[in-house]
């Protein structure tokens, strides 16, 4: 049997390294890229700390698919974002796009 | 050494690189790929956990829709960004060992606490089996979560009506 560290552990690393990814990448895509892959992480979590707390009640993989229709949410207003400023200013990287700076 | 620990670690060690690969290749569509393949990866984790209706809920939202949505952003502005240009900006040095400094520290924090080698709960075939059936009531019924779910449903379809809003070409 798998004890529950070996999970979190797995997630803490692809929790890092998507944080990695949305440190160091440029093109605003990756970045989105980056956050995909994080969520996924904290959603091992959630479902992880589900199955050896408290299995019963089905509570943790409730919450588990509300965090799922808001990874979806984010990923579509986040790529049309990117979308509509590559039209209006032609680019994708995310230093250039300082248009609300003060 | 039971089975289900080598197919832990085949599967981890799968998905960590292919995350891996996801944050560092350079060109974004191969960064897309991986992604999928990281994806499919965490399914099958959400598979061992016994949560098989999450597992499919990944491949049909994650890889069905988020991925190949990537895909389509990434082929829409590919012209801007060469793949030969460097993709990292200029404090990739900085995130790193930030990184690997967040790691280090989440699992000396989690190595600290007392529950950490918690052993798998044994549940019932009765139990697993019924799984899914209790999943869906407790969506949808009023001592449970029906009031966050409609919410979670509004807010996707405002946000994908946001999203078309947004992104229209109004030229």
């Amino acid at each position: 049997m798998i004890p529950l560290s070996w999970y979190l552990i797995f997630s803490a690393a692809l929790f890092c390294i998507g944080l990695y990814g949305v440190l160091a990448r440029r093109n605003a895509i990756a970045i989105l890229l980056g956050i995909e892959v994080m969520l996924n992480a904290t959603i091992i979590n959630l479902v992880a700390f589900w199955r050896y707390r408290n299995p019963e009640p089905m509570h943790g993989q409730a919450f588990a698919v509300m965090v799922f229709a808001v990874a979806a949410a984010e990923v579509a207003v986040g790529l049309a974002l990117i979308i509509s400023i590559y039209r209006r200013r032609n680019t994708v990287v995310a230093d250039d796009i300082d248009i609300m700076k003060w | 050494m039971t089975i289900e620990k080598i197919i832990f670690l085949v599967i981890a060690a799968v998905t960590l690189g292919a995350a891996v690969m996801v944050v560092t290749a350079r060109k974004l569509i191969h960064s897309a790929l991986w992604l999928i393949l990281a994806l499919f990866g965490v399914a099958v984790v959400y598979g061992l956990l016994d949560a098989g209706f999450l597992a499919v809920a990944q491949v049909v939202i994650y890889i069905g829709a988020i991925a190949i949505l990537f895909i389509f952003a990434v082929m829409l502005t590919r012209r801007v960004m060469n793949d030969t240009d460097s993709q990292n900006n200029q404090y990739w040095w900085v995130a790193a060992p930030l990184s690997v400094l967040l790691f280090g520290g989440l699992t000396w924090m989690l190595s600290s606490w007392q529950g950490f080698s918690t052993e798998l709960p044994k549940l019932t075939p009765e139990a697993k089996s019924g799984m899914l059936k209790q999943l869906g009531q407790v969506l949808v019924s009023p001592d449970g979560y029906v009031l966050p779910f409609e919410l979670a449903s509004i807010l996707l379809v405002a946000a994908l009506i946001g999203a078309i809003w947004v992104a229209w070409d109004r030229k």
